[in-house]
């Protein structure tokens, strides 16, 4: 199999990389301060506009009309716990997709990329199946 | 100097867009939903067919009391709804809307990463509210929505990653400058795939389980009014328009349109974007909503199988082609 080659990045310098990325980065990082501003405006506007009246009644937490029993925080079995680790798998597994969806068919890769995707998609279809057997995928 | 002004420029626009195009999907919501359903909508305010709705609803909401429970932890209750809305700001601006560097917010060479990578942060929004609420229900719909998250956000993930794939590039702006008209049949699945998952995210009916009004009141914001109310509501337009500009440029080409019109690239963005966001209210419409069990059943039996399939299919086609 022949080398590898890097497109590109041997010909430009990194310098001028690194600018760009915290270029584009901190207009993203004007933009949030922009939306901050805007939320605190609106929040500043509203407690102007709007009036104060609270009574015990107003304050407690609506419930059907019924007068809450209890702490709201109540207990609750959590029986999405499966689910969450299924995700944490996936997710993690998914995200070393990206970096390799832009440079598995470059030039000098092509079929053993490939054969490495099906080695990938393998292991999380087993780990599909396997959940699915486990009968965590049924819910009734 | 100038290049200051031109990034202000920029910024402007992005925000008014963020403020005005939620407003005009949810007024076409009224009405489209309203003919849909045999009946009228509004019509009262500002006279012609009740276009300033949606204003009267804001000034509504303005004069509202903001009613913070007294069992609230307070600070994160109050916080909720811009954490649940500034994702959605964000990631307009890495949006292209037409070809070239000047007809987008600002090049973010990670798009695809990056914009998936914030729109999961506003999810986080319903669940502080969910949890922060001292109330029941609310924490029953901030449960719910981690679990819609966590099925949904993968095949999400996957779908976009074949984008990826097909484009040797996570851009945006790189991406449409690969794409070829053939994409479309190619990457159809996972075009459905990414809008479906997409609307659950969003929390759209059918996918509405989280807010599931006939069971838990309102789900994590039963105890919002007022403002901070009105700032879900805009998160969720707001919502709509990044998921169909984001299906529309990644699998439906974006500016290119079929008779090649030099200088209307933005033309077809939005008009994609717009018959998409038609296709949600009228999904809204037409299907009632599924129950917990099928919406995860949903997503890890047939959205992430279909999802990997269109990777596999993605990968062989592109290192055929090559």
């Amino acid at each position: 199999m022949p080398e590898p080659t890097v497109v590109g990045a041997s010909t430009v310098d990194p310098t001028v990389v690194a600018a760009d990325y915290f270029q584009s980065y901190s207009v993203v990082g004007l933009l949030a301060v922009v939306g901050v501003l805007f939320v605190a405006v609106a929040f500043g506007a509203g407690r102007l506009l709007r009036p104060v009246v609270p009574t015990p009644e107003k304050l407690l937490t609506y419930e059907c009309g019924v007068d809450p029993v209890g702490e709201g925080w109540a207990h609750t079995q959590v029986r999405y716990y499966v689910y969450a680790f299924l995700y944490v798998i996936f997710a993690v597994d998914s995200i070393f997709l990206f970096p390799w969806a832009t440079v598995f068919a470059a030039p000098g890769y092509g079929a053993a990329t490939l054969v490495e995707m099906f080695v990938f998609l393998g292991f999380l279809a087993v780990g599909l199946l396997y959940a699915y057997k486990k009968g965590v995928l049924a819910w009734t | 100097m100038n290049d200051a002004l031109d990034v202000a420029l920029r910024l402007l626009i992005v925000f008014v867009v963020f403020l005005t195009f939620p407003l005009i999907i949810g007024q076409t919501e009224h009405k489209v939903m309203a003919h849909m359903q045999g009946r009228l909508g509004p019509m009262y305010a500002g006279g012609f067919h009740g276009w300033a709705q949606l204003v009267a609803d804001g000034v509504k909401f303005a004069q509202k009391e903001d009613v913070v429970p007294a069992g609230a932890d307070r600070r994160i209750f109050q916080l909720a709804p811009a954490v649940a809305l500034l994702p959605y700001l964000l990631v307009l601006l890495a949006i292209p809307i037409g070809p070239g560097e000047g007809a987008v917010g600002e090049v973010v060479d990670a798009g695809v990463f990056f914009v998936l990578a914030v729109m999961g942060v506003g999810v986080l929004g319903s669940l502080m509210a969910g949890w922060a609420s001292a109330n029941k229900f609310s924490l029953l719909g901030g449960l719910r929505t981690a679990a819609q998250l966590l099925a949904y956000e993968l095949p999400m993930l996957l779908t976009a990653a074949s984008v990826a794939m097909a484009a040797g590039t996570v851009s945006l702006p790189g991406i449409l400058d690969a794409f070829e008209w053939w994409w479309l049949p190619w990457q159809i699945v996972g075009a459905i795939v990414f809008f479906v998952a997409g609307l659950a995210e969003l929390q759209r009916p059918p996918f509405d389980m989280p807010v599931a009004d006939s069971e838990i009141i309102f789900g994590a914001y039963t105890e919002y009014t007022g403002l901070r109310f009105a700032l879900f509501l805009l998160a969720e337009y707001a919502g709509i328009v990044v998921l169909c500009g984001l299906t529309t440029v990644l699998f439906l080409g974006g500016w290119h349109g079929p008779w090649g019109a030099d200088g209307l690239g933005w033309v077809w963005t939005l008009l994609k974007t717009a018959l998409l966001a038609f296709v949600v209210i009228w999904l809204r419409v037409t299907y009632p909503r599924l129950r917990e069990d099928q919406l995860q059943k949903l997503s890890w039996t047939l959205l992430v199988p279909l999802s990997l399939a269109q990777i596999a299919l993605t990968g062989i086609v592109k290192v055929v082609i090559q």
